[in-house]
């Protein structure tokens, strides 16, 4: 049996998460952690959630975020923020810290960068100047109002959310004199906006209502712009109360110069140079990773206070110190054990889940300047010859993971198809997973806590994380948004290639690493795969095609599917890394035994849990979706039988990682207020 | 006066707020899975590191912190510290703790202080903290001022107010809450600081990036550092006995914790 020694730290994560290296984002962690630590966890403690109002102690966390750098994290070094290069990971981790206590707070700090999202991915350089320049805190000396934004999208019932092709905020030319730069009338109401009680600025999406105005657009409205800019009535929110969420109402007058990303006039119309759509999709593919990630981040926080309360559960009695049930509490029982195990497991695959998809867009974003600059210089324009060069370049793609995965892609066009197709699944699969079941297990992790967990004064606020990750699962599009994304994006060849390749990869490594579950989720994965496929070339008793965008029953259910193993990979792929990079630091080195061994055994648990979900849903679809057996054979029983052998030991590995938890060694006391 | 150099001795420490269970460990005692532990700067350090910088605004003189510790745990410590203060690092890299023989860690940073690049002592202030949280013994500073021949030493430091003719005025700590008011002709000093009156700057992460640039590099060149001491043995080990009650509040005034504190005294 081996030994944890203490819950993992800085050291450990930064090697499993890959910023071991990245001294920018450690010390960023240690920042946010101060504020999430401090002065957020001291608001939660003395009430700050128990309003709807933006009250003085909320506002007060702006100014937290302002002074430790939060705020310009998302900003380029050019308009005064401090990380070079692409955020996706630096705000996953600022995400995560902050949810660690509160993830109503990471809202708050986040939906600024939303609002900046539009601006930085579409913007025109003097509105990048003016927004993003502006949004960094003033330094001392520097006399200037701070920018603070607000993401409109979502109206009244009964318009639109989030996924949507009409809008009911409207346009019009409201003034167009000669040689002038038109006036715009803008009419828009919001529905649920965050940090609408202090944005001075508004990025809405609007539809034309004017025949010389084409298509649909994002607008910048200003406080200052003549109208009326009503901040509305506050949201009453269940859940992530320190964020401030209202119903605005907007009516302005704005240049055009305030259309994101600019605009061209043609024979007397102007012409956006990007729609609401074109400018949402990249906007909702960079934030929506980071809302996956808070819920990553209770799960593994609720780990810490369940041990404790377990432990010390009978110790106000007259037992004696020494005795097993003084000393081990609850811990003495087994389920206990394992159901904490289980929490933690999960909330290891969430977070490697959502970390693996941030560093993944990081390293998409410069490809995609690259693609956009090649497409150009090629003489090929967006829309449908853009779509053709793609197509092309898929099949080349295709072609080099079928024959050589390891070998190095010579063409950036190839690499940017590759990684573009995973990230297209993995941040849907994010957002999907890590809230949905993040929302269960929290559940669970509050039952843990008996009573106490359903008190506002449960120590790591458990209660208050149980709620908030529901929310988590519905902003920035609720689940079935997530689910139909994936469920396209899924079934691209590229990036089921690659799913077939780490199939054969984990196949490998299971030669040497018998005891993490690679091979149970190896049968879980192929039953996927085998499932698809047959969903996808058979139709029902009606000859209708059994995978298709009417079948949300069977696409979904796969795309749900999915994201398991997803989870379950990735939390492997991080064990894997340190045991690999462990060795390398000299803190680590001498317990990583440990650490692996108890990393290894959750793998395993996760594993098992996740090719089993996949088989239910699989058996499910295949067996079921007609009212006799498929007539092709039956694929799936000898994979279903396969897959039972491979949990061979899971068992033990609970037990083993139970035993773990009555001997880690925990701080005194939590680190923050309760 | 202009110029004034500060080097601050600073070390280590488990973080007071973790489980701290004396073992044996080998020869030596010391803390479970101490290497496991997040750490953080040296309280008593830290006071005499924000105080140091400070002062060093007022002389334009230069910032130095000279610690001995396991590399890996200095560079985590790093990541917070970094981003308070400019400073540049001076580091060797030894399993540190408070089982070390003081004096041997006293040599090691006398040696330290005395490779930093063009620095006349005779214009540099020695600080640090008067005792350290691992130890408590408060022996070290003093014998790194007796090594490096900086014989006037203050310690229990709360203040220090510099004039311009170089000559400065020294708060220390005595007895009853007083302090002990003391003039000093100027440098070269030692002062072990208590808790001076400054608070612990905010992170900035400009200030963190910027002190990277020059941290990262020391840290790799950090050699290692010898704190043996075949004499020195421990009889027995053991925690003070007394009942820990631990709460955590953070940022509340210091009048809020005076009031708690009579509140309780009252009540027993
Ligand atoms: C606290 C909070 C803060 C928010 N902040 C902002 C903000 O700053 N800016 C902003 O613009 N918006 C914001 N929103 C809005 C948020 O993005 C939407 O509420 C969210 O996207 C869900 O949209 P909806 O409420 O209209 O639900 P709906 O779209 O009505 O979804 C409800 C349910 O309908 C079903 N459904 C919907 N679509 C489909 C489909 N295609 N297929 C199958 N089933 C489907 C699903 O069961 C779904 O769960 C916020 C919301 C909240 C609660």
């Amino acid at each position: 049996m081996y030994t944890l020694a203490t819950l993992p730290g800085d050291d450990i994560r930064s090697i499993m998460w890959r910023f071991a290296d990245r001294f920018e984002l450690q010390m960023l962690v240690q920042s946010v952690r101060a504020v999430a630590r401090g002065p957020v966890a001291r608001a939660v403690a003395e009430g700050a959630r128990n309003s709807h109002e933006w009250t003085t102690k909320k506002s007060q966390l702006l100014k937290a975020f302002d002074e430790s750098g939060i705020t310009a994290v998302f900003m380029d070094p050019e308009y005064g923020g401090f990380i070079e290069g692409p955020k996706n990971f630096a705000l996953a981790l600022t995400a995560y810290e902050l949810s660690w206590v509160d993830a109503g707070a990471a809202t708050g700090s986040l939906a600024g960068n939303l609002a900046l999202e539009p601006i930085h991915e579409r913007g025109t350089e003097e509105q990048k100047r003016t927004y993003m320049g502006g949004a960094v805190p003033p330094q001392q000396g520097e006399d200037r109002i701070q920018y603070r934004g607000a993401f409109g999208l979502t109206e009244p019932l009964p318009y639109v959310g989030v996924e949507t092709g009409m809008l009911g905020g409207k346009v019009r030319v409201a003034d167009w004199s000669a040689d002038k730069e038109p006036v715009l009338q803008v009419e828009k109401r919001g529905r649920f906006i965050t940090n609408m009680d202090f944005a001075n600025f508004v990025c809405v999406a609007v539809e034309s209502d004017d025949d010389r105005i084409k298509g649909s657009c994002m607008i910048i409205l200003e406080e200052t712009d003549p109208g009326t800019f009503d901040r509305g009535a506050p949201t009453l929110k269940l859940v992530h109360q320190l964020s401030s969420t209202r119903d605005p109402v907007f009516n302005m007058k704005v240049p055009a110069s305030r259309i994101i990303g600019g605009y061209t006039v043609k024979d007397g119309v102007i012409l956006p140079n990007f729609s609401h759509a074109e400018i949402i999709d990249p906007v909702f593919k960079h934030t929506r990773v980071t809302v996956g990630l808070m819920t990553a981040a209770k799960l593994v926080s609720a780990v810490e206070p369940v041990i404790r309360y377990q432990r010390g559960r009978f110790r106000g009695g007259s037992l004696e110190p020494e005795s097993p049930r003084y000393k081990l509490g609850i811990q003495q029982k087994e389920d206990a054990l394992h159901r904490t195990a289980a929490v933690w497991a999960a909330g290891e695959a969430a977070s490697s889940l959502g970390f693996a998809a941030a560093r993944l867009f990081d390293e998409l974003d410069p490809m995609e300047k690259e693609k956009e600059k090649y497409f150009r210089e090629q003489g090929i324009n967006k829309g449908r010859a853009e779509f053709k060069a793609l197509m092309k370049i898929q099949q080349d793609a295709v072609n080099h993971l079928e024959n050589d995965d390891d070998a190095p892609i010579g063409d950036p066009m190839i690499q940017y198809v590759i990684t573009d197709s995973l990230a297209n699944v993995l941040c849907p699969a994010t957002k999907l997973w890590n809230t949905g079941e993040g929302a269960t297990v929290m559940r669970e992790a509050v039952s843990l806590m008996g009573g106490y967990g359903i008190t506002e004064d449960c120590p790591g606020f458990l209660g208050q994380k149980w709620m908030d990750s529901q929310l988590e699962a519905t902003y920035e599009g609720p689940e079935a948004v997530q689910r139909r994304q994936l469920s396209i994006t899924m079934t691209n060849k590229v990036f089921l290639t690659q799913f077939g390749n780490w199939i054969q990869r984990l196949e490998n490594l299971s030669l040497t690493h018998s005891d993490m579950g690679i091979k149970s989720l190896v049968s879980g994965m192929k039953i996927w795969l085998e499932t698809l496929d047959y969903l996808q070339t058979h139709r029902d008793e009606n000859n209708t095609k059994l995978y298709s965008s009417s079948r949300q029953g069977v696409t979904f259910a796969m795309a749900d599917a999915l994201c398991w193993l997803l989870s379950s990979y990735y939390q492997m792929e991080d064990v894997l890394q340190l045991l690999q990079k462990g060795p390398e630091n000299a803190a680590v080195a001498p317990n990583l035994e440990g650490y692996v061994a108890f990393f290894k055994d959750l793998c395993f648990i996760q594993a098992s849990r996740a090719a089993h979900q996949v088989a239910q849903i699989c058996s499910e679809l295949y067996y079921g979706s007609a009212s006799t057996l498929p007539e092709s054979g039956d694929i799936l029983t000898p994979l279903l039988q396969e897959l039972n052998a491979n949990i061979a030991g899971v068992h033990l590995a609970k037990d083993r990682a139970a035993e773990a938890l009555t001997m880690v060694m925990i701080p005194e006391a939590l680190d923050y207020p309760q | 006066m202009t110029n004034l150099n500060v080097v601050v001795c600073a070390g280590i420490v488990p973080d007071p707020l973790q489980t701290l269970d004396p073992v044996q460990t080998g020869e030596k005692p010391g803390l479970r899975n101490e290497m496991m532990l997040p750490h953080v700067l040296d309280p008593w350090a830290g006071h005499a590191l924000y105080e140091a910088a400070e002062l060093v605004k007022e002389t334009g003189g230069k910032l130095y912190v000279v610690s001995i510790g396991p590399k890996a745990k200095l560079q985590q410590v790093m990541m917070t510290i970094a981003q308070k203060v400019p400073f540049q690092l001076i580091a060797a890299d030894a399993a540190a703790g408070g089982f070390s023989d003081s004096k041997q860690i006293a040599v090691q940073l006398a040696e330290l202080v005395k490779q930093i690049d063009g620095l006349d002592l005779s214009n540099t202030l020695l600080f640090g903290g008067w005792e350290s949280a691992s130890r408590g013994a408060g022996t070290t500073l003093q014998m790194v001022g007796e090594i490096l021949g900086v014989t006037d030493q203050f310690q229990g430091v709360d203040k220090i107010s510099l004039n311009d003719d170089g000559s400065f005025k020294v708060l220390e700590r005595i007895e009853g809450g007083k302090h002990l008011h003391s003039s000093c002709s100027g440098a070269p000093a030692v002062l072990g600081w208590a808790t001076g009156y400054l608070p612990e700057p905010p992170n900035n992460p400009q200030i963190g990036m910027t002190n990277m640039r020059t941290i990262m590099p020391a840290l790799q060149q950090a050699k290692p550092a010898d704190l043996e001491n075949p004499e020195l043995t421990f009889t027995a080990v053991e925690l003070p006995k007394q009942k820990r009650d631990t709460k955590i509040v953070k940022d509340i005034s210091a009048d809020e914790i005076a009031q708690e504190i009579i509140d309780w005294i009252k009540s027993k």
